[in-house]
């Protein structure tokens, strides 16, 4: 594409933006006295901020470009993500895991598998989460700094190394309260530098109306009905009837069910954010808040690509520039957009916008990383019972060399493109079974150790056997699936081999949990689960919170108007 | 609160509305045709400018609230 040309006002604007996150990383430092007050902030924040850091801490490279690119590619389609999968998520964590997580006092989620289950559990966790937010955080440096080069024509290096500095200097110095408050400050900025851009762009496309007729256009070029790109669940009938090829029942179960709440409810990088709550009440209602601009996002982040595409079919000489076989480059279209509509000035503020998502998907990682890395590898298998100050002294050295990985992955992104897409594949592998696990865990007492450990690898090992003997359609025998040696089935599309990946991972590990678990001897008491499993829990109350201000009423609140925005772009 | 959040919000976005207000005064409207003729700079300035003010207010009113309620605690035994 065309390089954008930045002025001197766009310079500022970025200045600005950088002298704001490194000031409350320095004004935060005073406040980290102890290692609860750097990886968990001291259990002192209010809900509202945990509430928008959470799904800030979530808002990074992946959703901005991503789900832009999703809305070019799939269509309206892509509000399952937000509507089906997140919305649900975060209202079940919120009501139902949350008091275990909060309440068990664990510091972290392998920390709760430790109390609820033992140490391999933990450690298994432990391990491949600390990996997989190294790579993350790798690859989100990465992206950010290709990104850079292609549209303003930065210096790769000088992208990796001003990026890695700046989150590294604020997280430094102000552990966890500085990421959280630094994702609430990003998350402002990118509802406020994204949305002119979705203003003007559907006032130029003539609204909802002018962009369903242009996107019938883009749905009837490529084969399908006319509505294929503008609606959510009306062409999930069959999989050859919509451009993301998954059925109705691939996209609940897989999807909505298995892939949105393994992600929500079990992932460390966003239950931080809740755990550093600062009581029960605010813990619990942080997700909940989160829903509620949540449910909003696709407005931001997937219309943008939607009128991409809409006016790339629909223009003289298209749009989006092409990739090498013919297919408009999806992963442009933010940046397309952006300098397609934005002068200079709130072009500045754009690109601001953008490189503050990049950044709070790379803090986020480092956050979870180095508590992880601190209290569950280190604290626990490396050096146990030390001081307090000593730990402390850990975690600003895992910050460090967090990063300094971070960057090694980065540049081990542009040599061996193979090797990191494995890594993510592994890791889907692992994940994806994981919230069977959290759900026979906390919800039925039998579940034991040694159930929970063989059931997960069982997932894992499913996940992987299924992958190796499907292959999503025109792709060749590998990484994409297929490497076991037959390909027993082929899928539509990448999306939905995922999905079903996803489904065959839990349920194998469902059964196995649960199969192993009986066959095994418990190995914790019910008073030892108490405060770990719903049934050995008392009831919260919230008889003394205001009705409106209840965690349950939030609750219906949320499920209620996500259930409005589904039936209204059905 | 150890900081409060609201403060460093409003300073921020109340900068960044000042600044793309008077870059949409000053600024020539030609470059406006990407923008379908919509001076976008000096409107979204003006949004974000009132966005930052409301953060700022909201922050100057707790920390009032905070200091009148700690002087009025020490006063009484």
């Amino acid at each position: 594409m065309q390089q954008i040309h930045l002025g001197t006002i766009d310079y500022a604007i970025l200045g600005v933006y950088f002298a704001f996150v490194l000031g409350i990383g320095w004004a935060l430092r005073r406040f980290v006295k102890s290692s609860d007050d750097f990886f968990l902030s001291g259990r002192s924040i209010p809900a509202w901020i945990c509430g928008l850091a959470f799904i800030s801490a979530n808002l990074g490279a992946q959703e901005v470009i991503g789900m832009a690119a999703s809305g070019a590619k799939y269509g309206m389609m892509t509000s399952h993500f937000y509507w089906l999968g997140a919305i649900p998520a975060m209202v079940f964590v919120g009501i139902f895991m949350m008091p275990f997580y909060y309440g068990s006092r664990a510091r972290s989620v392998p920390e709760y598998l430790k109390l609820r289950f033992d140490e391999k559990t933990r450690g298994f966790n432990a391990i491949t989460f600390a990996v997989m937010t190294v790579f993350s955080s790798g690859i989100s440096m990465y992206a950010l700094a290709k990104l850079l080069e292609l549209v303003l024509g930065w210096n790769f290096h000088t992208s990796v190394v001003l990026s890695a500095v700046i989150v590294l200097a604020y997280i430094f110095l102000g552990g966890l309260t500085s990421a959280i408050y630094n994702e609430v400050l990003q998350f402002f900025l990118i509802v406020l530098g994204f949305l002119p851009l979705v203003l003007l762009g559907l006032k130029d496309v003539g609204g909802w109306d002018g962009l369903t007729a242009k996107l019938a256009t883009v749905a009837t070029n490529a084969g399908y009905s006319e509505g294929a790109w503008s609606s959510s669940w009306r062409h999930l009938d069959a999989a050859s009837a919509n451009p993301m090829g998954v059925e109705w029942f691939g996209m609940v179960m897989g999807l909505g069910f298995v892939l949105s709440f393994g992600y929500w409810c079990t992932d460390f990088l966003v239950v931080q954010r809740a755990m550093a709550a600062d009581s029960m009440t605010a813990a619990r209602r942080t997700p909940l808040l989160a829903a509620i601009p949540k449910m909003l996002f696709p407005a931001l982040v997937i219309l943008p690509g939607m009128i991409a595409i809409g006016l790339h079919a629909t223009r003289e000489g298209g749009l989006l520039p092409l990739g090498s076989d013919g297919t408009p480059n999806y992963n442009l279209a933010v940046p397309v957009m952006l300098a397609h509509y934005l002068p200079s000035g709130l072009l500045g503020l754009g690109l601001t916008a953008l490189m503050a998502s990049f950044m709070s998907g790379m803090a986020g990682n480092v956050t979870a990383f180095n508590a992880v890395w601190t209290y569950d590898i280190y604290q626990s298998h490396i050096r146990p019972g030390q001081s307090d100050q000593h730990y402390l002294r850990m975690g600003h050295a895992a910050t460090v060399f967090g990063i300094l990985l971070s960057v090694v992955a980065a540049y081990a992104a542009t040599r061996f493109n193979n090797i990191l897409d494995m890594l993510q594949l592994v890791f889907a592998f692992v994940n994806a079974p994981l919230f069977a696990t959290f759900l026979l865990g906390m919800f039925w007492r039998r579940t034991t150790g040694h159930g929970a450990f063989f059931g997960l690898l069982s997932g894992t090992a499913a996940a992987a056997i299924h992958h190796g003997l499907v292959l999503p359609q025109g792709a060749v025998v590998g990484l994409k699936g297929g490497f076991l040696g037959s390909v027993l089935h082929t899928y539509p599309s990448e999306m939905a081999q995922n999905f079903w990946t996803a489904i065959f991972a839990w349920t194998a590990c469902f059964v196995a949990t649960i199969v192993i678990s009986l066959a095994t001897r418990r190995n914790k008491s019910d008073d030892e689960l108490k405060g770990l499993v719903y049934a050995l829990t008392p009831r919260l109350t919230d008889s003394g919170i205001v009705w409106y201000k209840r965690p349950a009423t939030l609750a219906v609140v949320v499920l209620g108007l996500t259930l409005v925005l589904n039936v209204i772009f059905w | 609160m150890k900081l409060d959040l609201r403060l460093p919000i409003g300073l921020m976005f109340a900068t960044f509305g000042v600044m793309l207000t008077v870059y949409g005064l000053v600024s020539n409207d030609a470059m406006y045709a990407t923008s379908l003729g919509i001076n976008v700079n000096l409107w979204w300035g003006l949004v974000l400018l009132a966005f930052g003010l409301v953060m700022l207010g909201f922050a100057l009113r707790a920390q009032r609230r905070s200091k009148s309620s700690a002087t009025h605690s020490t006063s009484t035994p």
